[in-house]
Parts: C-alpha cells; structure tokens; sequence
C-alpha cells in the first residue's frame, strides 16, 4: 500500500514470527476511526467520535484451518487470540486447497487514499456544512422536511502479514454526507434521500444532495398503485448499482467452485445481451470501493467478466483459484479483523453506451422508469435467479415520463433480465456502492401491482 | 438471565468518576455501557468443516445528554484512563458550557429474569458443536439425491453489560445466545432451488437437547427440494394465508417500526397522530414483549439499563402505545418501555423491538385455507423492508403453495409481496388460533442489528400484491 504504518505492521509480524513447524499464520491487525454528526431541525442531535482496533488471527495446519480475533490490540489479548486460533485448527476438516495466498508477483497500482485536509479538517466546519446541507434541503421545496441530515467520517490503518511472505499495510481515509426527507400532502407522507461523498468535506457537492433528497420524496406524492402487465424498465443508476452487485455473488468462483452459481459450466457461453460488458476494476480511482490489494495482500487488479454478453471469467481469492486449478484474480473481500477472508467483486463497473436516459426513455414505447427498490434480500435468490423487489418510480408512454408509481414490485430471473437488456445508458454515476450505476432499459418484466 | 459471577466489569468508583466527568461540561445526563462478549462459531460447507471461530468484543460507549444534543465516545480500552478519556470526548461534544461538580448514588435495577441457563455455552467441548454441523449436513443429504450442496453454521455467544447512568441506574445483564442454521440446495430440471432452516433461542447448549437438528436439517432439505417442482408465482392482487410462526415478520414490518418512538416523534410514521384510533382489523392485538422466556429477542434490561417489559401495542384493531426508549419517553415526560436497544457498546441506543407478535384469534387454520377460494398460502416468511412513512413494505416469501378452491395445492418459486401497512392491518379478515414463535431474526435500523423474534397464528388478508410473474 501507499503508506506503512509501522507500528501495526511489526504487530502483525510479531505474531507471524511465532509459527511453528508446519503452521501458517496470517495475522490482520487494524484500527480505525469514525465521527458521526446529525443535525436535526438546526441543531446538533447528536455528535460520535470513537475510535476502535483489533486483531483476526489465521492458523493453517496439516490443511485444516483455524480463526479467531478480538477488538483490541492488548498484548496478552492478541497472545489469547493466537492460542485459540490454534486450537480451532483441530476442529476443521482437512482440506488440501486449505492455505494462506502467496506473493504472485503482480505489481499494485498506486492510488491516494488518504487526504490530509479530511485529516485536519475542524469539527465547528463539518457540523457548520451538515446544518448547510438541512437548510439547502429545506429551501427546495415548501412541502418537504428534513428527517435528518449527516456527516460522517472515517479513517483506517491496516496492516497483514503471513508466513507466506505477504507484508502490507498502509491506511485511508473517507467522508460522506447525506439526508433523508420527508414530503407531506394532506394524509400523505412519502420519503426521500440524497448524498455526496468525496476525499475530503471541498468535493461534496451540497446542492446536488439536497436536490435530489427533495426531488426523490416530493416526486412520489400522489403516486397510484400502477394495474399488473409485463413492461419494459428504465433502472435508474441508483437501482441498476443494486441489481450488479447482485451479480457479484454468481461470478464468486467460490460459489462456483461449490455448485453455487447458475453460470457454473458456463464461461465461453452468451449469457447476456451483446451490449453488456461486466468488469471489476477496483485499480479505477473513480470507483468508492477502488484499493490497491484485496483482503488477502495481493494486488487488486482489472478483470473482464462478461465481455459483450459472453461469460469470461470468475473472481478468485487464493482458496477458491487452488480448488478450480487457476491463480488468484486479487479477489479476496474481507469485513475487517473480525472475519476471515471472503470472494467477490470488489469494483463493478459497466462499460456504458451513449444515450442520455431522457434518450433511453424516449425510445420506450410503454414502461416504467425504476426510481427506487426494495426487499432485494428478502425477494432475490441468486442461486435459482428468482428475482422480485419492491418498487416505486413514473410510468413511461410513448417515450415520455408520466404519473408516479408506488407499491408494486418488479419480477423476472437474473437469467432472463441479463439477455433482455435491450439498452445501456453513458449516464455514469460513482455510487458509494462496490458497483457504479447508469441507466439499464431491460424488457419483459413483470409488473405487479393491482 | 442467570449469572455466574459477580464480579462487575468496572468497579463502581471509576464507574461513578466516568458518569462525574460526562457532566463535566454542564450535561444534565451521562452514561456508560460496558460489554464484554465471547464468542465462538462454527461453519461446515460443501462437506468440510470449514473453519471454528473464537472472537472477543469488549468496550465501552459513553453517552453524555445536553438538551436535545447528544455526545457518544466509545473505546476499547476499559481502563480508568480509556474511559475517562472517552467521557471527556463525549462530555466535549454534547456541549461546551459550565462545567460543575456531579455525585451520583448508583442504585441497583431490577432486571427481568429471563430464564435460566443450563448449559452455558463457553463451557461446551467445541468438538461437541462441530459434531452437530456434521449430523446436519448428513441428515439433509440424505433426504433426496437431488441435495447437491449443504452448508450449515453453529453460533454461540455470552455478554456480559453493564449500564450505569447519572440518574443512579446501576444494572447488568447477561446475555446468552446459541444458534444453528441450515442451507441446502437441490438440484433439478428447471435448476437450483434453495431451501433454508434455523433454531435460535437466548438459551444455552441446553437447546439441542430440546431440539433435533437433524429435524432442522431435514426441513431446510425438504423446502428445496419441494421448490424443484414449484411454479412460478402469481402476478397481482389476491388473497393471502400467512402461516403461524414466521408470518410476524408481516407485523413487524406493517406496524412494528412504525410504532418506533423516535420515528414517530419525527413525523415519519404512517401511525403518528393515531393514538387510541382503530388502526387494524378488530382481530388485531399486536404485542412486544421482551420478557419472552428464552426467545431470539429476550433480554433481561434493555441497553440504556431499564427492565425488559410486555408492552401491548395494538389491542383489537386500536393503538395504544408505541415503543420507546430513554431520550423519547423524557422529552414526553413518560416512562421508558425497555426498548432502547444498540448493536454493540460502538453504537448508540435507539428505539428498537424485541419479541413482536400477534395474538390467537378462533379460527381453526384448516377452516382458513378451506374458506380460501384462489389465494396463496405462505408458509415461511424471508425478511422484509419498510418505509414508515408512506407504510409501504415488502417481505419475501421463501416457501409457498397457490390455493386453490380451499386446498393447498402447487408450491410457488420465490419473490415478495407488497403492501401498504395500515391497509394491510384492516384487510385482516381471518385469525387463526394455533399462535407459534418463528424462528431468530436480526433486525436492521440505522446500520445497527440486533436479535428480535416474531410470530403470529395462521391467519388471512383478504388483499395482498403477490410480486411473481405468472399471469
């Protein structure tokens, strides 16, 4: 990484140090910091500052593996983490692909992650812009409220160390603000929310947040429950973000590896539209979740997944790449100290076309422009593809937008949905999502709603 | 719950300098909550057990009230100097103002007893947990060839709190948990099916002594493989069955948030305003009750140190409170209801539920399938989501039959259902009398989770929107 933080760093190879004959151990020692503010009705509601740090310790042995971790960075602590590490290594069930990543030679590509003016910047401003945003929201439109308005930082060091000779620390930093609204209209009360993220507090765009808050709430008053037909959709960046990361958990080689996915046995097949081109690319600085190495050490890098339709390759950390005989694609996740190494997509990006959605939306004969989903845990399986979500948005005829939209849900299988794109809009959008949005237009979907 | 030690997490003089120097800066209110948890898991997948997991989360949050202003520091470091460090932070930023001399006289709280622990778990050979990862996985396999992969988890956890505030509470808890979950997949003509089983209470290892995991396992088998030859769902408006047990996700995402005090307070409750209203079918008595001996969300005192308590929200159909927790019940100038509640000692405290059902009406639940003409009968529930303020949600169903002329006949493929919570309440027409718990759920508000239970007697809505794509 770009920055050594020493101190954790020697933590880390303390305990890598401590192996025995025939043990690996990876040793992950973080720490981190966060401050919250919310503002509500132009007061400080509530102020957090807090910081935290631990150690998640790895032991392999004889291809079984054992895990453990505590929040804190306590000597005698991380000496106990380690010992019961060790002795959850004679519970696991031998597995011959069982074992640490190794250094694989692929170079990192530098980015900035840490900004020193997020770093010094004071706490009378980040609360002075958090009353801004409320105020900006307020001035939008007469029917709207503010439910709440916040700003929060963060910042992490991190540093991991193996037997297997990865060594890699270094840290970040991050800030954000968003809104929520409220709209009323008689006894109709709807919801909104906007944001804006950004290296530090000068690139947040307020305007924009506050806009978008009121528009999303105020645009839903008097929305109808549209009648059931099957339709075409217009996702808006927002929703398309949601329905890629979907797609993360079947490119998981993992899954595959396992008989999770339903695009197992499937690379070199047409499993959507020509026009869509999946890619993971978290070395893109644009990208909220870019990194320079994944949850293992190695380093991230691009891969293609679906080029103009055909399935071309899966995501790998080190396990999964061993159990299908191929080499890591720098696809390790990890949720902090407190969890062992995962799979998945770390930065997904479509590679856009070149219709503003207001020219997507006019070609679109009859359907409904997607604003907003919900129940994507509750209403998509994507093991069978089964795919069903709450909605709300406008109704689309002859390529104009019409009446808005509520309580209905959209249904099809991610099978289906990927060959029924029929267009893929330029309107990039970097979410603060591991997948960035644009306008998807998607046809045959079913629409339920009365 | 029933406690081995008593030795507390912090000695009530630094407690008392902690809570002293949050007022420091002129604060009317400050508190500190201690946690300390192990924990230990256990996953088995594709036939391997994969990994054992030994964590340990100890910290403490400070939380310090100026007026309508709240400051939270936490911290790792439970010495003297860590917490009176994170006091000082949480004291800076709820106010700058005069600071002053604070004493306070800490006085035990009575803590609900929840029920007794057998067998904590910290004291059970980890061989022994691992042992039924395998029996699961055998029992499941062995329903069907058509079971192509298994994957289950077991998890336990111990937690000690305690909460000390500035108003003299002194309380602590201990909070026991063991769970077991089952995920299989079944292999067919028309392609994979998942099925999905868990077991959760706030009991000790005493729980499998009391239940059968291969039962467990063998249920989860048996969703998937039922689901091979399931059709896809219907498109639109029908009748609704809900199955006793999981169906109370139905009401905690109808009502339940919404009947959340904090977001009441705000106006972004569809239920605001409503107090004493008929808001639901006169068959609907909805109640949160975190006493529930031994479910998901039992808990001896709430996290702000208040007792847990039975609280009826809805009785026949009216609205007679919501839930609250220290902040709103003061600025109302009434009593808390034991349902502030936070993730871990790194959050803050907000209103959240704890065991939230419906109570028994008379029907028999054969009579309410058979006085279904065409209808769908959701047998187990997935989660859910809401928009309190509009009173939209949405809950996904993960096993599920088409009735049709009184009998239940093909099972669905999966997708949610829609609705409108205050209408949904009215459309309620049929009320079973077979009330069951289902099984344990986190619920999610705010970025934090934490353990609820839900349940509810078979019952029907006359109306729902079924979100499937069949005609």
């Amino acid at each position: 990484m770009s920055n050594t933080v020493d101190d954790l760093q020697a933590i880390a190879d303390r305990v890598v140090a401590q192996a025995g004959a025939g043990e690996q151990i990876e040793a992950y020692v973080s720490r981190g910091g966060e401050t919250a503010i919310r503002i509500y009705e132009g007061e400080l509601e509530h102020f957090v500052s807090a910081q935290s740090e631990g150690v998640g310790i790895r032991v392999i042995k004889d291809g079984r593996t054992g895990f453990a971790y505590a929040g804190t960075l306590d000597p005698a602590a991380i000496a106990e983490v380690l010992a019961d590490a060790r002795d959850n290594v004679s519970f696991g069930t031998p597995d011959e692909f069982a074992g640490l990543a190794v250094p694989d030679g692929v170079a990192q590509i530098p980015q900035k992650f840490w900004d020193e003016e997020l770093a010094g910047y004071p706490t009378d401003k980040k609360i002075a812009l958090t009353k801004e945003l409320e105020k900006l929201t307020l001035g939008m439109d007469e029917r709207v409220r503010v439910d709440e308005a916040n700003y929060d930082d963060g910042w992490g060091e991190v540093a991991v160390a193996t037997t297997t000779g990865i060594r890699e620390s270094g840290r970040g930093n991050s800030c954000y603000v968003s809104v929520s609204t409220l709209a009323d209209d008689e006894e109709e009360t709807q919801t909104g929310f906007g944001f804006s993220v950004g290296d530090s507090p000068k690139d947040f765009n307020l305007q924009k947040a506050a806009r978008e808050a009121a528009e999303r709430a105020t645009r839903l008053l008097g929305a109808i429950k549209p009648p059931s037909k099957r339709t075409t959709v217009v996702l808006d960046p927002y929703v398309t973000s949601q329905f890629i990361s979907i797609l993360s958990s079947t490119l998981n080689g993992e899954n595959v590896a396992k008989g999770r996915s339903f695009f197992a046995e499937r690379l070199g097949d047409q499993v959507a539209d020509p026009r869509f081109t999946l890619v993971d690319d978290p070395t893109n600085p644009l990208a909220y979740t870019a990194t320079d190495i994944d949850g293992e050490g190695l380093a991230a890098r691009r891969n293609v997944l679906i080029e103009n339709g055909v399935l071309k390759k899966f995501v790998h950390s080190s396990y999964s790449a061993r159990r299908m005989n191929t080499t890591s694609t720098g696809n390790a996740t990890r949720g902090g100290f407190a969890g062992s190494p995962g799979v998945g997509c770390l930065a997904m990006q479509l590679v856009p076309g070149t219709q503003s959605q207001e020219e997507l939306i006019a070609g679109v004969d009859d359907g409904v422009l997607i604003q907003m989903v919900s129940g994507l845990h509750s209403g998509v399986n994507p093991i069978s593809g089964d795919f069903s979500t709450g909605a709300s948005g406008m109704l689309i005829s002859n390529g104009t937008v019409g009446a808005p939209v509520r309580e209905f849900t959209i249904a099809s299988t991610l099978q289906r949905m990927l060959l029924d794109i029929v267009a893929i809009g330029a309107d990039v959008d970097w979410l603060p999502s591991r997948a960035h949005g644009l306008s998807l237009v998607i046809r045959d979907v079913t629409m339920s709603g009365t | 719950m029933s406690s081995r030690s008593n030795s507390p997490l912090i000695e009530p003089d630094v407690i008392a300098k902690v809570l002293a120097k949050g007022r420091s800066t002129g604060a009317e209110f400050s508190e500190i909550y201690v946690e300390d948890k192990r924990s230990t898991s256990a996953g088995l997948d594709d036939g391997k057990v994969e990994q054992v997991t030994s964590g340990r989360d100890r910290g403490a949050g400070i939380r310090v009230i100026a007026g309508e202003t709240t400051g939270f520091a936490h911290t790792s470091d439970l010495s003297e100097r860590g917490l009176l460090a994170a006091a000082e932070a949480a004291a800076a930023a709820a106010k700058q103002g005069d600071g002053g001399v604070h004493t306070i006289a800490l006085q035990p709280v009575f803590r609900h007893p929840v029920n007794t622990i057998v067998q904590f778990p910290d004291t059970v050979a980890k061989a022994r947990k691992v042992e039924l990862l395998q029996r699961a996985n055998a029992a499941a396999r062995g329903v069907h060839g058509a079971i192509v992969q298994v994957s289950a988890g077991y998890g336990d956890s111990v937690k000690q709190i305690l909460i000390a505030n500035s108003d003299g509470v002194f309380s602590a808890d201990e909070q026991v948990r063991t769970l077991m979950r089952v995920s299989v997949i079944a292999n067919g003509d028309a392609g994979m099916q998942t099925g999905y089983n868990s077991l959760g209470h706030t009991i000790g290892f005493e729980l499998f002594d009391e239940h059968d995991v291969e039962e467990l396992a063998v249920r989860a088998a048996q969703q998937a493989i039922t689901k091979l030859q399931a059709r896809p769902a219907p498109s639109g408006a029908m009748q609704v069955v809900i199955k006793q047990g999981s169906g109370g996700v139905l009401f905690h995402e109808a009502c339940g948030h919404g009947l959340e005090a904090d977001l009441v307070g705000k106006g972004s409750s569809v239920y605001r305003g409503k107090m004493g209203e008929l808001v639901a079918s006169p068959l609907v008595t909805v109640i949160d009750d975190g006493t529930m001996a031994g479910e998901w969300g039992a808990i001896g005192v709430d996290d702000e140190g208040h007792a847990s308590q039975k609280n009826t929200l809805i009785e026949n159909g009216i609205l007679t409170d919501y839930m609250w927790d220290y902040i709103r019940a003061r600025k109302e100038g009434r009593k808390q209801s034991g349902n502030g509640r936070r993730q871990s000692y790194a959050d803050l405290p907000m209103v959240r539920m704890t065991n939230t059902f419906v109570t028994n009406g008379s029907e028999n639940p054969d009579d309410i399938i058979r006085a279904t003409d065409k209808g769908v009968y959701v047998a187990k529930l997935g989660g859910g989501q809401v928009d309190t303020a509009s009173g939209d949600f949405v809950f996904g169903m993960v096993e599920a039959y088409l009735i049709e002329n009184g009998e239940i006949t093909e099972p669905l493929r999966e997708g949610n259902l829609i609705g409108n919570g205050p209408q949904v309440l009215k459309d309620i027409d049929l009320m079973g009398n077979d009330f069951a718990m289902g099984g344990p759920g986190t619920c999610g508000k705010d970025g934090q989770g934490v353990p609820v239970g839900d349940g509810c007697p078979t019952l029907r809505v006359k109306s729902m929107t079924i979100g499937g794509t069949a005609a």
